[in-house]
């Protein structure tokens, strides 16, 4: 399996999701720019990693979201190639509308970083086949405006078409129905704000996260 | 050629930023206050003949988020 990792101005989770992207697959990923206007060829998962692209200047995601190399990520999201957004990541795909919502400073107000429990809401796609149905495993956040927040009827829609791929465990920041993670119609973009590259190693202290590197790698 | 863009975020969508300063206005003593709502505003210097539907574009393309977000445009 051939990966990307996007790196931005502000991006500072990228090397780690290089770390588990080559745990995961054996191949070191290429590192794209944001300023490139391609993908290399071949690429079959893209991570958008965590961090302040660009400050989080004017929304956070919303400049990232204009980079040149999003509209390449988005082609080919779009012919099905794996996207997993995390963090500033997620942020960065609501803002090109791979993924719907928004993601808005956190109800508390505060900056939330801590191990946060999850539960697994869809166990079937091609990132949380690892995982058993409503399994509770614990991952790492690290953000302040991870409150997600779309309107009633896409809230439905998510849930019924099992779009819904994790939820906080416990009160976090005020998402909508405790949505931790969605994923896009087809099935091959996954929005989420807690950090699987940070419990992918015994020394993390956990390797909760490491399984959906390992489910993307045995697609 | 000014423009000016009002973002605010929906009726109804919490603003945990409006909460903050309300609870500082309170702290300071002024009590007088019911509800606090932050936003921010944009100011576009743009070039002559520059239309409403363009500024409008701008919004819907960058300046706003309309998930959560209504923006208003006023020429100065």
């Amino acid at each position: 399996m051939k990966t990307a990792v996007i790196v931005f101005p502000g991006s500072n989770c990228d090397r780690d999701l290089a770390v588990a992207f080559e745990q995961a697959t054996g191949h070191k990923p290429h590192m794209v720019w944001h300023r490139e206007t391609q993908l290399p060829d071949g690429i079959d998962l893209i991570g958008v990693p965590g961090g302040f692209s660009y400050g989080d200047y004017l929304r956070s995601g919303a400049m990232a979201a204009q980079s040149p190399v999003m509209r390449a990520v988005s082609e080919a999201a779009a012919k099905g190639t794996y996207v997993l957004g995390i963090c500033n990541g997620f942020q960065v795909l609501t803002e090109t509308g791979l993924l719907p919502g928004a993601l808005m400073r956190n109800a508390g107000i505060s900056f939330v970083c801590r191990d946060v429990k999850l539960t697994v809401a869809n166990s079937q796609s091609a990132f949380t086949s690892r995982y058993a149905a409503d399994e509770e495993i614990t991952i790492p956040v690290a953000h302040h405006d991870g409150n997600y927040f779309a309107d009633a009827a896409t809230l439905d829609r998510l849930e019924g078409e099992g779009r819904v791929a994790f939820r906080y465990a416990e009160e976090v920041n005020g998402s909508a129905r405790n949505i931790a993670g969605v994923l896009n119609e087809a099935g091959n973009v996954l929005g989420m704000m807690p950090h699987p590259e940070r419990m992918s190693e015994a020394a993390h202290g956990g390797l909760d996260g490491k399984r959906l590197f390992d489910a993307l790698a045995s697609n | 050629m000014k423009a000016r863009v009002t973002i605010t975020l929906k009726n109804g969508v919490l603003d945990p930023q409006g909460k903050a300063i309300h609870h500082a206005l309170e702290g300071l003593g002024f009590n007088g206050v019911n509800d606090v709502r932050a936003g921010k505003m944009i100011e576009l210097d743009l070039a002559d003949g520059t239309t409403d539907a363009e500024i409008e574009e701008m919004c819907k393309k960058l300046l706003a988020n309309t998930v959560m977000e209504n923006f208003r445009i006023e020429r100065a």
